[in-house]
């Protein structure tokens, strides 16, 4: 019987593992945003894990905190990278139809 | 016999988050990825629940599943085909998976070795005894408004950078087709609720789980659900008021700082006797930024009239 | 006593809960997995909002309960319409 937080800090590497996996796979962007995410989470469940002190006993503060600020921090990340990808969406689009104009 | 079926829970919860994040990671349609990637969030919301995280579960919900949800569904109708497919050589696939193979038995004990070697000591002793001087009784929130109060700047300073870059790249997207009268009647009910209940969670962040980043994103929420209701809203948006909200919260943050700092001789050293209420003041300010940069964030870019300053007001186009 | 009834009616919410999952696995379009998903998900959640209400001391508690299970019921239905009506209407009005 494994302790709740070697068996958190396994999923979590787990997690971490199967995002990496994917990010290095794919090569369009959401694929990998969705994949890093999952990486990110896979990183808070280990810190949640080591943080946790059994049903009775009170949580590490310090690690929860850090992870709030990381959940907050990755979203604002997502939206950064999203905004990327969608102005290098426009112009390949925009590259693209000229080129074929060009072409005619 | 309690410990077994704690066991049975713990063991069902991670196998089950397992599955999603590979299913998220290995599926081929893009809504169906996303879709599955929101879902995984809840379940990490419960997870952070069952690990005594309170704080984190209401964050998750609301930012990873919620907000986060939101980014990527509205991102989704930028990219002209949802087909994933993986363009790497059958021997790249080799690699990549046994070097993700290595680096995962190499993590896990690494985390078996660094549990078994912990003496014990944890922080929650110290922060403890130091509870009574930072001015409120929510453990996680005197961490992260006043212990470790620097880090939750340089916070807000990340939002607000990614938020000027999601204004710099794009404009906003376009106006999306008609929305059900269903969902209006609905959002003209749940608006309101959310923004007192983003209110409560503010309030109540002193000394029970909640704090000034679930509320921002709660109304954040809000905003979203406003502008899938009611697409053509934010041409009412104040711009000059929503440039002054996204930096209002590091604005006053570091106003606080600097005026402890002729207080008390160190950058954000509260007078123990003010802790509490400048954490209030503190936290309403970031809750506001949070608000307006989350709500930039799912618009996509510049709100109509960014530039010039002057914007139409359009009142009649939706009403019903 | 008011223990076991609790712990009964959270075991009738989780089966119909169950029975709501297994439908949206097997079921073969979304019309009736929707179907599936609302009905179940609505009485099942009904049930366990009971059995918690019932081991709850604190009226005030109780009454948030009441409050995000009607929440909660408002937004499936919301959420099954949109749901439908976007599967009904096809991919002709993409955002």
């Amino acid at each position: 019987m494994i302790s709740t937080q070697l068996l958190y800090s396994l999923a979590g590497v787990g997690l971490f593992a199967i995002g990496l996996r994917a990010t290095l796979l794919h090569h369009l962007l959401l694929p990998r945003l969705l994949a890093l995410n999952v990486c990110g989470a896979g990183v808070f469940l280990i810190f949640i894990a080591v943080a946790y002190a059994g049903i009775e006993g009170m949580a590490d503060p310090v690690p929860h905190a850090l992870v709030l600020t990381g959940i907050v921090v990755a979203v604002s990340a997502t939206a950064m990278a999203l905004a990327l990808g969608r102005r290098l969406e426009s112009k390949e689009s925009e590259t693209m139809k000229s080129e074929a104009m060009k072409d005619e | 016999m309690i410990e077994i079926l704690w066991f049975l829970v713990d063991s069902m919860l991670v196998l089950l988050l397992l599955a999603l994040a590979w299913t998220t990671c290995s599926s081929r349609d893009v809504m169906r990825a996303v879709t599955l990637f929101i879902a995984m969030g809840l379940l990490l919301a419960i997870i952070w629940a069952r690990l005594k995280a309170p704080d984190l579960a209401l964050a998750e919900a609301i930012i990873g599943a919620g907000v986060s949800g939101a980014l990527l569904l509205s991102a989704i109708s930028d990219y002209p085909s949802t087909a994933i497919t993986s363009h790497r050589s059958p021997l790249m696939h080799g690699i990549i998976n046994t070097f993700t193979l290595a680096l995962t038995i190499l993590m896990s004990w690494a985390v078996w070795h660094g549990l078994n070697m912990s003496d014990g000591v944890r922080l929650s002793e110290q922060v403890s005894s130091q509870i009574p001087v930072s001015g409120v009784s929510n453990p996680v929130t005197a961490v992260l408004l006043n212990f470790r109060a620097y880090d939750t700047l340089l916070e807000l300073a990340v939002v607000l950078t990614a938020v000027l870059a999601v204004l710099i790249l794009n404009d906003k997207r376009a106006d999306s087709a008609a929305s059900s009268p269903l969902l209006r009647g609905m959002t003209r009910w749940l608006v309101p609720l959310l923004v007192v209940t983003s209110g409560y969670l503010l309030w109540v962040g002193a000394h029970a789980p909640g704090g000034a980043f679930q509320a921002g994103a709660m109304l954040a929420a809000a905003m979203i659900l406003l502008q899938l209701a009611y697409p053509s809203i934010h041409r009412g948006f104040n711009l000059y008021l929503l440039r002054v909200l996204l930096v209002a919260g590091i604005f006053t943050f570091v106003l606080v700082g600097l005026w402890m700092m002729s207080a008390n001789d160190d950058f954000l050293a509260y007078t123990p006797a003010w802790a509490g209420t400048l954490i209030l003041i503190i936290e309403t300010a970031a809750t506001i930024s949070i608000a307006a940069a989350l709500t930039l964030a799912y618009i996509g870019g510049r709100p109509t009239g960014w530039e010039t300053g002057d914007h139409v007001i359009t009142g009649k186009e939706d009403a019903g | 006593m008011i223990d076991s009834l609790a712990v009964l009616a959270v075991f009738f919410g989780l089966f119909f809960f169950l029975s709501g999952s297994i439908g949206l696995l097997r079921l073969p379009d979304v019309f009736s997995r929707l179907h599936a998903l609302a009905k179940a998900d609505n009485i099942g959640l009904a049930f366990v909002t009971l059995g918690i209400i019932l081991l709850e001391p604190s009226l005030l508690n109780d009454i948030k309960l009441v409050i995000i299970w009607l929440l909660i019921m408002a937004a499936s239905a919301v959420s099954s319409h949109l749901v439908a009506r976007r599967a009904l209407r096809g991919e002709r009005d993409d955002d």
